[in-house]
């Protein structure tokens, strides 16, 4: 090869890098591992993590995975493909992502989805970028964001549009409801708003008044931007059918249709929204069309929204999507279907009722916030809470998410899920060790008296 | 035919976990759907085999040749994802205590040293979930640096303009504007033009060397001094990292902050279009802002460094950690490629390149950079063929469809016209590299002697060419069941 | 060459003006500029009572695999906007300097038209664009 090149050495093909530049030591690496050698370290460190069970949700959450999804997605025609610019050899992930937006449009009465974002908190992002665009009414840049938001995506938010001079107004929480009480949006009556933010389920699990939301947002001349969990739709109003004319955007975390937890991520975001906003909706998307000879095929379009055509007048700098998230989740819809999405969605709500149920029973423990929810709900432990949930950890039981950091106000309060995994014993079990490890750190006076 | 119109009213599939439905009665009315979601109806066997029959409509690296310029679609290594899957990674929850996160925490640790060393940068966060987050998070901390001296004036990126339209698109995202460079007629960038409007309003400029025109900037040092002596910052887009990992640093060359694209340099799988992860190295000036979490060491133990830890930090851009899983599969290619095997991938691509180019040269095809080296990838121009022959860059990459192999990128970058950008990575052989050129000599004949055979291409795959037309004009962008 | 009508005055960027003689203006883009862009998929146009600007972007033409912006080559408020374009962007290839108009400007200047191109000073625009 080098005889056809015209070159003496490999060495030689980088006689245009000046001298100086060229490295010669990479002495921090450590040397190659064979594949049986990584495969040892790689076991080692999986085992060491344990698997504890799991009633942690806040936005990743453990639901039943069918086998088909994972067998089906890592074939490589789908994990080793790239974006399919090339039409007429990418036809299988095509068609599959206009079937994932079909599902989508389905799941959340909106008329439109893009194919994906990075992840639910980069979503929201987005749609408040994109809602920006949008409301040709509104010439301000504020956002009304309630507290009840997942801090996350709160903060990723900030860090995402503050420099584009987006101002992020945040509503306070309902102290006895844990939502966010319609009334506080009276301040801002007759204020210029870009969008209102609305989560459903909230980040409590609380259900939010999302008609009265959404109306007052229509009313007062901003978009409506819900925040959903998928799998919550299967049984919850969609965003399309909010107070009268249901709301404008609608985004959120797909990790609950078919994406492991693993860690945080790769998970998908979705992004949709009604017809009218399509041309400032982010990232790709597919249509349907047809061939030269009247057959129907898919392909990108409205490609010239984005950073490769616009380049600086893009309507974001975003390229990739989450392709092989979204292969799972449209291969987890189709295996469910609704039927099967809402038997997983009424089995955690009824799990994580059960739990909140058992744990009350404990002395001293308390639920918060007594309105409607889904999966998650918060409650306030007699003792500390980030002790108590080490101490349950070294029983291998992620008991909740400690609150204190983002709700000091809430005292020692965690938020909880238990997911349709979660078995009776598994209840049970968390149950007990609560109400040793609450009677060992002296949370409750009289810790061995029962309860009623 | 689609998944929904192969449903059927109460079929199910057995995969489906619960069995029973619990009851919901107690979510009042108001908060409940009035109609299920009209999602497909079907048995996890038609499920299995719609899916598995559309995978076979696509190209892809375990399939095919896939030499798509500037995407670096290497060969993915079958043990990356298995040992990125195992049970104890694949469960773990993001809010996991660091208590049981030591094995998973330590692969962070290891690969953000890993990334460290061989960018020549001062730390690294892995946390933006693709490259152009990776860019992102690099303007971010230009502009939190400078507004942190309340140097506030700086108001200008300048990019070249063969650069990829992410550069420009995320130098707004930050609230700059952005001035382009021209490139000379060698492929390097315009100093002298450079050097007339670098000044006090520039707050950086955004590189990506080798350049998306497929040669090494030899002025990089001349660049890097002019942009910094007038106080701004240098970007590097780690785009095309493969072609000198382990040869050249990106912190030698002068550059203050770059992203790398691990589904690119470091083999993680593109999977349709992402996941990708995009992590960020620094100069020492730019520690404090990088973006959060990362993973420290204290003692034996690895901790979590986040928000309250790096109070300068650009913050987190997504809910939790990253792309985790994607980073694994990173880890596991880094380790089994080790110091020895870091050079040996710029060396091999850059062969496997320079061979293509010689060949297709003597093939009859012309180089957009005749009197340049190629790096990793190369530039041909079909302006000839497209005038004489009437057949377009577009046709050749179609018919290159029909004759089994994926196209190169195709009219990108902007600045030559009817390119293929070609890029055959390091892990093809010999064989393959031969087979497209033999390819592209026979698609020339054919658009000597029977032209329409490469225009109407391609004529042996699902589909013919698209009406991208009628899909903009007449959007059809989801099934509904009114559809039908 | 696509056809430079004489009686309409035209811009650098590649747009179209027509006096209408009341204080009025149609602007709309060259038949070179659809040429150019290849088969339109939509058209963003500014709204009726708009203030444009000489020079500054007002509308955006977009084809399958362009987007070009659209600067106002006169100053002036927006008095009527092709609403025929929303569904049928293709008048724009079909008759540029016709059916295809996108806005129509009330002059805040009258003088500005004087600083435009006649056909044959845009026919030199194209002609060195080529080279």
């Amino acid at each position: 090869m080098l005889a056809a090149i015209g070159a003496q050495s490999i060495d030689e093909l980088f006689d245009e890098i000046p001298a100086s530049l060229r490295l010669s030591q990479l002495d921090a690496i450590p040397a190659a591992l064979s594949e049986m050698e990584v495969g040892q370290l790689m076991g080692r460190r999986a085992q060491q993590d344990g698997q504890p069970v799991c009633f942690i949700g806040a936005g990743a959450y453990d639901h039943h995975i069918p086998a088909a999804v994972w067998q089906i997605t890592t074939r490589g025609e789908y994990y080793t493909a790239y974006t399919p610019y090339q039409a007429e050899a990418s036809q299988g992930t095509l068609q599959l992502l206009y079937e994932y937006q079909s599902m989508m449009v389905a799941l959340t009465g909106m008329d439109v989805s893009n194919a994906s974002l990075y992840d639910g908190a980069s979503a929201l992002a987005e749609a408040v970028l994109m809602a920006v665009r949008a409301n040709r009414k509104s010439k301000s840049k504020r956002i009304l964001m309630p507290k009840t938001v997942h801090p996350a995506y709160r903060r990723v938010v900030r860090n995402i549009v503050h420099n584009q001079e987006v101002e992020l107004v945040e509503l306070p929480y309902d102290p006895s409801g844990g939502h966010t009480d319609p009334s506080v949006l009276e301040a801002y009556a007759g204020e210029d708003i870009a969008a209102l933010v609305i989560p459903q389920p909230n980040f409590f699990g609380v259900l939010e008044e999302v008609d009265a939301l959404t109306d007052w947002a229509h009313a007062n001349g901003a978009l409506a931007i819900g925040v959903v969990n998928p799998l919550a739709l299967s049984l919850l109003t969609p965003p399309g059918e909010w107070g009268e004319k249901g709301a404008d955007i609608c985004c959120g975390e797909g990790q609950p249709l078919g994406a492991p937890l693993s860690s945080g991520g790769p998970y998908f975001g979705f992004l949709c929204c009604k017809q009218s906003h399509v041309r400032q909706m982010p990232g790709r998307i597919i249509g349907r069309t047809e061939d030269l000879d009247g057959r129907v095929g898919y392909t990108l379009t409205l490609q010239a929204r984005e950073q490769h055509i616009r380049r600086s007048k893009a309507t974001s700098n975003i390229c990739t999507n989450q392709g092989l998230m979204v292969t799972a989740a449209t291969i987890h819809m189709a295996l469910l279907g609704s039927e099967g999405l809402e038997r997983a969605a009424a089995a955690s709500y009824q799990n994580t009722s059960q739990l909140v149920s058992q744990l009350t029973a404990i002395e001293g423990v308390e639920s918060l916030f007594q309105r409607p929810a889904f999966h998650e709900r918060v409650i306030r432990l007699p003792a500390e809470a980030g002790s108590v949930l080490r101490s349950l950890a070294a029983h291998s039981l992620l008991g909740g998410l400690d609150l204190s950091r983002d709700y000091p106000e809430l005292g020692d309060a965690i938020l909880v899920c238990a997911t349709e995994k979660r078995t009776a014993e598994e209840i049970d079990a968390y149950a007990q060790k609560l109400q040793r490890v609450i009677q060992l750190q002296g949370g409750v006076k009289c810790g061995l008296v029962p309860k009623e | 035919m689609l998944i929904f119109e192969q449903s059927r009213a109460g079929r199910q599939a057995s995969a489906q976990a619960p069995l029973e439905r619990a009851d919901v009665s107690a979510i009042p009315e108001q908060f409940r759907r009035r109609r299920s979601a009209a999602l497909p109806e079907v048995s996890e066997m038609q499920a299995v085999r719609h899916y598995t029959r559309l995978s076979r409509k696509n190209f892809s690296i375990d399939t095919q040749f896939y030499p798509l310029g500037s995407c670096t679609m290497k060969y993915n290594p079958r043990a990356c994802n298995s040992l990125a899957s195992l049970p104890g990674l694949l469960s773990r929850h993001p809010e996991a205590p660091e208590s049981h996160s030591q094995g998973f925490m330590a692969c962070l640790y290891d690969l953000q040293e890993i990334l460290r060393e061989v960018t020549g940068m001062k730390a690294v966060s892995l946390s933006p979930a693709a490259g152009a987050q990776g860019e992102f998070a690099g303007v971010a901390m230009i502009r939190a640096y400078h507004d942190a001296r309340g140097d506030h004036e700086r108001s200008e990126i300048l990019v070249p303009d063969a650069a990829h339209g992410t550069n420009p698109a995320t130098a707004v995202m930050c609230g700059y504007k952005v001035r382009e460079i021209p490139t000379g007629a060698d492929g390097d960038v315009d100093l002298e033009a450079l050097q007339a409007v670098v000044g006090p309003h520039t707050a950086g400029i955004m590189l990506t060397n080798p350049s998306t025109l497929g040669v090494f900037d030899r002025k990089i040092e001349a660049i890097a001094k002019t942009v910094h002596d007038a106080g701004g910052l240098l970007y590097y887009d780690g785009a095309n990292l493969n072609a000198i990992l382990g040869k050249v640093r990106p912190g030698t060359m002068g550059f203050d902050v770059i992203h790398m694209n691990l589904h690119k340099t470091f083999s993680t799988p593109h999977g349709g279009g992402g996941p990708g992860a995009g992590p960020v190295g620094v100069s020492e000036r730019l520690v404090p802002y990088l973006p959060v979490p990362m993973v420290a060491k204290s003692g034996d133990e690895y901790v979590w460094l986040t928000e309250e830890d790096c109070p300068e930090s650009i913050g987190r851009l997504t809910a939790f950690a990253g792309n985790a899983g994607v980073l694994l599969r990173a880890y596991v290619y880094a380790r089994m490629l080790g110091r020895e095997g870091m050079p040996r991938v710029a060396e091999y691509s850059t062969l496997n390149a320079n061979y293509m180019l010689k060949r297709l040269q003597a093939a009859g095809f012309d180089a957009a950079y005749p009197d340049r080296r190629a790096t990793h990838e190369f530039i041909i121009t079909l302006k000839r063929q497209a005038k004489e022959l009437g057949v377009n860059t577009m046709d050749f990459a179609k018919r290159l469809l029909d004759y089994g192999f994926h196209a190169p990128t195709t009219y990108f970058p902007l600045l030559v016209p009817e390119c293929l950008l070609i890029e055959p990575t390091e892990t093809e052989d010999k064989e393959t590299l031969d087979g497209f050129i033999q390819a592209m000599s026979d698609i020339l004949a054919e658009a000597q002697s029977d032209p329409e055979q490469v225009r109407q291409a391609p004529h042996t795959l699902p589909v013919k060419r698209l009406d991208d037309v009628k899909a903009a004009r007449e959007l059809d962008l989801a099934w509904t069941p009114e559809t039908t | 060459m696509s056809k430079i009508p004489n009686e309409l005055k035209y811009a650098k960027s590649h747009e179209w003006v027509r006096d209408e003689g009341d204080g009025t203006v149609v602007v709309g883009i060259t038949d070179h500029a659809q040429e150019l862009l290849g088969d339109l998929v939509f058209v963003e146009l500014p709204e009726v009572g708009d203030t444009v600007d000489a020079g500054n972007e007002c509308a955006v033409v977009e084809s399958v695999k362009a987007a070009s912006d659209v600067y106002s080559p006169v100053s002036g408020e927006v008095v009527a906007v092709n609403e025929s374009l929303a569904d049928t962007p293709e008048t724009v290839n079909e008759d540029a300097f016709g059916e295809g108009w996108l806005f129509k400007v009330r002059l805040s200047a009258g003088t500005e038209l004087d600083d435009l191109l006649d056909d044959e000073a845009y026919a030199e625009v194209i002609e060195s664009e080529e080279h």
